[in-house]
């Protein structure tokens, strides 16, 4: 009988709400190649993060006031007064250096696998409208604890918009509402960062993943898995999102969360990476602090502004760091998605392109003297190389081969137990004391130095075949 | 390829030469060490409360996180007619500071989160003797800081004197001239604490913070074991 | 799909005990949350007991002080008063105040520790407003029923001067009377209740 009433409220529901069809359709319908590994874990990461964000957010606003005089104490107050307050605050500080790490693997994914060519050209291009929602929201976002970093980052940032000519001045004027930064800044910052901001990004995540599951999802191999289909309709390499992927992307997140609570629970201030020292003294618009540096995840594209000698072509050369990520499906003309198949000139083009945005990146945070300067240009040209000369050796690059079906590679966790028997060997214990039980245990092993010889001696020769 | 990857060394590298400073003495700082807090705090109200506020602290919280009878906080460590729930603030005026040392005496919540202990540690530690200074005295750490030496009783005069190191570099070396009320080893010992007490007063939410990152992270564990199990079980059929 | 050979006991157990670990963990989680919403330390400590002098009150006066944020009354009622608030106990709801909120050292006749001096949380029980002192006997607006007393503006409640509630008026109880103690003979502490009843 209660049973009955239970089923008649679900009718009733799912009558008049398409939960079924919305569920099917992006749940347990969707059907995912089955190859994906450990770098298609952190789109799943970053929704989290984002939910984690939205969330410490709406009870950090609780108790923050977005008020100049009173900004730095009210965070101090959520610190210590509020209960709870500490962690709720560190969850998000540390969350949004989180955010960008996820978000940044998840684009180097792309990379690796050519996810943002034909036919998902949309899927990156609403990626990267996130991206840089995501940079003015972490921008803005800094401000609000109205620490000398906040107060002087905000007044340098602003003051790019100044190299603009002709409007340059008056827009600057225009973003902070009043000659320097000041109250009318930080409030109306609190508003983007709060409301409109969050806003965008929770649609673009909603455009972003619509437009995936229209075309589907990419995979290590770079095949389209729709090619190949079974009598009923279903790719024969796709698995259904769920449960194969929700499962998959719990491990993913337990493991995350690993990190994240880490962090949280004993190095909060990242060695002053994750929260900068000089943001523990309240903004003062007097004094500047000796050296300033964003927080790090924007550090490769300040590293870029410094390294041009000229404030307009600086914040078009920082500009342009990013507007070209926009037009890479069209700047790759290689016929082949993924690393796997490319041919040596775009792996190598890919590691100088990470080695130079990783230098970028601490340059940005070191003071700018006249070697890092110098060093900054070569890699700013570097990064700019590795897109704009993209046309060029994508098209002539010789390609392997690319098959019709997924391949399988086995992963670690298979592999681990014969890679473990080839580098240990057991231990000829004296046989008097030894006993067969002994001789099988851990501590019986003992590593094996021909085999770890031939191991690395084999990891050398895959690294380099896999280069050319 | 190789020239890249020494520019990539000499990148690195730079953190270090452009870093050049007086190296700091190593503060030993344990917050669960309630006694030197107990004595930093003490300290804390008796020589710096005067100038500087710690506004973000209460004298309940103290009393609560180091174990502390409120009452006994109230009659030891806090100044006379303090109320528990009060927030440590100097009794200073802001306008006098002002025009008696030039700028107003920073509140000294947070200075252990921006400057670090074994900074602070140095700084109260590195006060010598400076005719050529205005105040008379300056510091080897913070070159003309605005506040005179609060402990020079207890310390004692120290005057600068230029050395030489073994590969020539020039270096100034403090010598105790005069002896303070405190020996070197006690003197020492009654920084730390004070010092300690600040980094307590920077976060003191910090021993309870890693005490319940050990259950956390034991939680998450689990929930990661079972979530690989799951997976596994689902996935053995997927080849 | 490819189901043939799956352990379905095993799957069954892993997805209860991951449900059951997960809904345990989000539980843990949301207390922060909760949590946070609690009066801060800086709300306790606004909240924290008042101390006030009523050596300077005179008879029939009444002071308003802040605790906790609400306005709480002392009123020093003359022996007139006293008298006239025995006469009332028909008209009232809960004249023994058994149903109404007062510490235990409160709990008599007149609601007070010393019977002159009276203190009252200045809010009415029925929807929150601060009702009005009205000391004088039969005034126009109230009527000659009107023994002197507190008067809520709201929804016309009627309250005598030892914040008892008459019949037939909206509020369901007394005044409610906050904890409070002598330090001296002149001087009260609002929010500390007296040292035999804490023990």
């Amino acid at each position: 009988m209660k049973r009955n009433r239970v089923t008649e409220c679900n009718d009733w529901f799912l009558e008049r709400f398409p939960l079924t069809k919305l569920w099917n359709e992006h749940m347990a319908h969707y059907y995912a190649p089955k190859n994906f590994n450990f770098w298609y874990f952190f789109g799943s990461l970053a929704l989290l993060v984002l939910v984690n964000q939205i969330l410490t957010g709406i009870f950090l606003t609780m108790n923050y006031k977005p008020d100049a005089k009173l900004a730095f104490d009210s965070v101090e107050y959520i610190m210590r007064d509020v209960n709870w307050g500490w962690l709720i605050r560190y969850m998000h500080s540390t969350g949004s250096s989180a955010f960008f790490i996820v978000v940044y693997l998840h684009m180097f994914r792309g990379l690796l696998y050519g996810s943002f060519k034909h036919p998902r050209e949309l899927v990156w291009i609403f990626g990267m409208l996130l991206f840089v929602a995501l940079m003015a929201e972490a921008f803005m976002g800094y401000l609000l604890p109205w620490g000398q970093m906040s107060y002087w980052g905000a007044q340098v940032i602003i003051s790019l918009f100044s190299a603009i000519p002709v409007i340059g001045d008056d827009l600057s004027l225009w973003l902070r509402g009043d000659y320097v930064v000041s109250d009318a800044t930080l409030n109306r910052f609190f508003a983007f960062h709060v409301i409109a901001v969050p806003l965008a990004l929770v649609m673009l995540v909603f455009l972003h993943i619509v437009a995936l599951h229209e075309v589907g999802s990419n995979n290590p191999d770079g095949i389209e898995i729709k090619d190949s289909k079974d009598p009923w309709g279903h790719p024969v390499d796709g698995i259904p999102f769920h449960p194969y992927y929700t499962v998959k992307d719990l491990v993913g997140v337990g493991v995350f969360m690993l990190f994240f609570a880490t962090v949280i629970f004993y190095i909060p201030e990242m060695g002053g990476y994750f929260l900068e020292p000089a943001n523990f003294i309240p903004a003062d618009p007097m004094k500047t602090p000796e050296h300033i540096a964003p927080v790090w995840y924007f550090t490769p594209f300040y590293a870029i502004l410094r390294a041009i000698p000229d404030k307009f072509a600086g914040v078009i050369g920082m500009g342009g760091a990013i507007v070209v990520l926009f037009l890479l499906p069209w700047l790759d003309r290689s016929p082949v998605k993924s690393i796997r198949y490319r041919g040596g000139i775009y792996k190598k083009a890919l590691m100088l392109f990470v080695i130079s945005f990783i230098a970028l990146g601490y340059l940005g945070t070191q003071p700018a003297t006249p070697t890092a300067t110098i060093v900054a240009r070569f890699f700013t040209a570097i990064y700019f190389g590795f897109f704009l000369l993209m046309p060029l050796y994508t098209r002539w690059e010789k390609t392997k081969p690319v098959p019709k079906r997924l391949t399988t590679i086995h992963s670690l966790e298979e592999q681990l137990p014969a890679l473990i028997e080839e580098i240990t060997q057991i231990k000829q214990g004296s046989t008097e004391i030894g006993h067969a039980a002994f001789k099988s245990s851990f501590f019986a092993i003992r590593p094996n130095p021909k085999g770890i010889r031939n191991l690395i001696s084999r990891l050398a020769k895959n690294a380099k075949g896999s280069l050319d | 390829m190789k020239n890249l990857i020494a520019l990539l060394l000499l990148s690195l590298s730079f953190g270090v030469v452009a870093s050049e400073s007086i190296e700091l003495q190593k503060a030993n700082i344990d917050l669960s060490n309630n006694a030197s807090l107990q004595r930093g705090a003490k300290h804390f109200v008796t020589y710096c409360l005067g100038c500087h506020s710690i506004k973000h602290i209460r004298y309940l919280r103290i009393a609560l996180d180091i174990d502390v009878d409120p009452k006994k906080v109230l009659k030891d460590i806090a100044p006379e007619g303090a109320n528990i729930y009060d927030q440590m603030h100097s009794a200073m005026n802001a306008h006098d500071a002002e025009k008696w040392f030039g700028t107003q005496p920073p509140d000294l919540s947070l200075i252990a989160r921006s400057r670090g202990a074994d900074w602070l540690y140095s700084y109260l530690k590195s006060y010598y003797i400076d005719p050529k200074s205005p105040r008379g005295v300056n510091n080897l750490i913070f070159e003309d800081t605005a506040m005179p030496n609060p402990l020079w009783q207890l310390q004692g005069e120290q005057h600068a004197e230029p050395r030489k190191n073994i590969w020539g570099h020039e270096y100034t070396n403090l010598v105790l001239k005069e002896p303070g009320t405190l020996s070197e080893g006690e003197f020492e010992i009654f920084v730390n604490d004070l010092v300690n007490f600040l980094v307590y007063v920077g976060e003191p939410v910090q021993l309870e913070r890693q005490r319940l990152g050990k259950y956390v992270l034991f939680f998450i564990l689990m929930f990661l074991v079972l979530a690989y199990l799951l997976k596994k079980e689902y996935w053995k059929n997927i080849h | 799909m490819k189901n043939e050979g799956v352990d379905q006991s095993k799957r069954q157990f892993l997805t209860t005990a991951l449900t059951v670990v997960g809904a345990v963990g989000t539980g843990y989680l949301a207390v922060p949350f909760l949590a946070q919403m609690q009066p801060s330390a800086k709300a306790m400590a606004a909240g924290a007991p008042v101390e006030v002098d009523i050596s300077k009150m005179e008879p029939g006066q009444l002071i308003r002080v802040a605790w906790r944020g609400k306005p709480v009354w002392i009123l020093n009622r003359t022996p007139q008063v006293l008298e006239t608030l025995i006469t009332l106990d028909n008209e009232l709801r809960d004249p023994l105040s058994l149903e109404s909120i007062q510490p235990e050292s409160s709990k008599n006749s007149v609601r007070s520790i010393k019977p002159e001096v009276f203190v009252a949380v200045g809010l009415c029980t029925h929807l929150g407003c601060s009702p009005t002192f009205r000391p004088e006997i039969a005034p126009n607006d109230l009527g000659d029923k009107w023994k002197g007393g507190f008067f809520c503006p709201c929804h016309g409640s009627w309250f005598d001067l030892a914040g008892r509630v008459y019949r037939g008026v909206p509020a369901p109880t007394n005044l409610e009377i906050p904890p409070y103690r002598y330090i001296t003979e002149t001087q009260l502490i609002i929010g500390e209740v007296p040292e035999e009843e804490s023990v």
